[in-house]
């Protein structure tokens, strides 16, 4: 482990971001983030950003969009889960939604619902043919 | 003539277990996850990064046909007979960290070697990867 650099810069800034993982649907202030890993405000993003490639803000946008797709891929109608997941309006959660994946919430959700139909009306369709026969899954 | 990997198989002990190890824990994202009408599942997840690219969660008892060769390839997986793949990261000593903090069983904590800094994990099987961080080009 000689070759282990800065190990308590690594867990400090890895709790960081083990705690936007976690409280993404609440009103988190990144500042007190910084505070809590002991980071100077300025010395925080630059090290967030330098290893995650995005600033402490985009990346809690970022799971926040994730997090949506995910409730949205379960069929989470769309303002509940703009408020699930830490918007505070339609708006912006639309609007920061279409930047990342193309699509609006709700185009989004229509596209997943009509893939969830299609893959449970005709699962083959998604499966190689080849693991679909050494199972037995195709018709005889 | 080749020209992409779409599918590879990782052989599991419990695919809700796997599901919920490579979601979870490694960061992968679902793909396909289908009941077949005949039983059994269709489990498929993609790298970070790599959507085309399925990982099929394959439980033992698709991958041998008789009792004898289910128990056989269950002692084999448990046991880290596999090493299934390499992953790359940007910043090794984070990906590390965070997967540690959540529970991930290392063999290996990052070392440098010739080709790059290398640590290696465990998957809830018993199969082990290689997590790399290669040097910039």
């Amino acid at each position: 482990m000689s070759d282990y650099p800065k190990m308590y810069l690594y867990r400090r800034l890895v709790q960081a971001k083990l705690f936007i993982d976690s409280h993404y649907a609440e009103a988190i202030d990144l500042d007190l983030i910084a505070d809590e890993a002991s980071f100077s405000k300025f010395h925080f993003i630059k090290l967030f950003k330098s290893t995650y490639r995005r600033t402490p803000h985009q990346y809690l946008t970022f799971i926040r969009i994730q997090k949506a797709k995910a409730l949205l891929d379960a069929g989470g109608p769309v303002t509940e889960v703009c408020y699930a997941v830490g918007f505070e309006s339609l708006g912006s959660f639309s609007l920061l939604f279409k930047r990342v994946t193309g699509h609006t919430p709700s185009a989004y959700l229509a596209q997943q619902q009509v893939l969830k139909a299609e893959k449970a009306a005709a699962p083959l369709r998604f499966i190689p043919g080849c693991f679909a026969e050494s199972r037995g899954w195709l018709p005889k | 003539m080749i020209s992409k990997l779409t599918h590879s198989s990782i052989i599991v002990l419990d695919q809700t277990s796997a599901h919920d190890f490579y979601v979870n824990k490694l960061g992968f994202t679902p793909v396909v996850d289908v009941p077949m009408p005949q039983g059994g599942r269709w489990l498929t997840v993609s790298p970070p990064g790599q959507p085309d690219v399925e990982l099929i969660l394959s439980p033992v008892e698709q991958n041998a046909n008789t009792p004898e060769k289910v128990a056989l390839l269950t002692e084999l997986v448990k046991t880290g007979t596999f090493g299934v793949a390499v992953f790359t990261c940007d910043d090794i000593y984070a990906t590390y960290e965070e997967m540690k903090a959540k529970g991930v069983h290392f063999k290996k904590a990052p070392t440098k070697e010739f080709y790059g800094t290398e640590a290696i994990f465990k998957d809830d099987s018993g199969n082990w990867f290689s997590l790399a961080q290669l040097p910039k080009p």
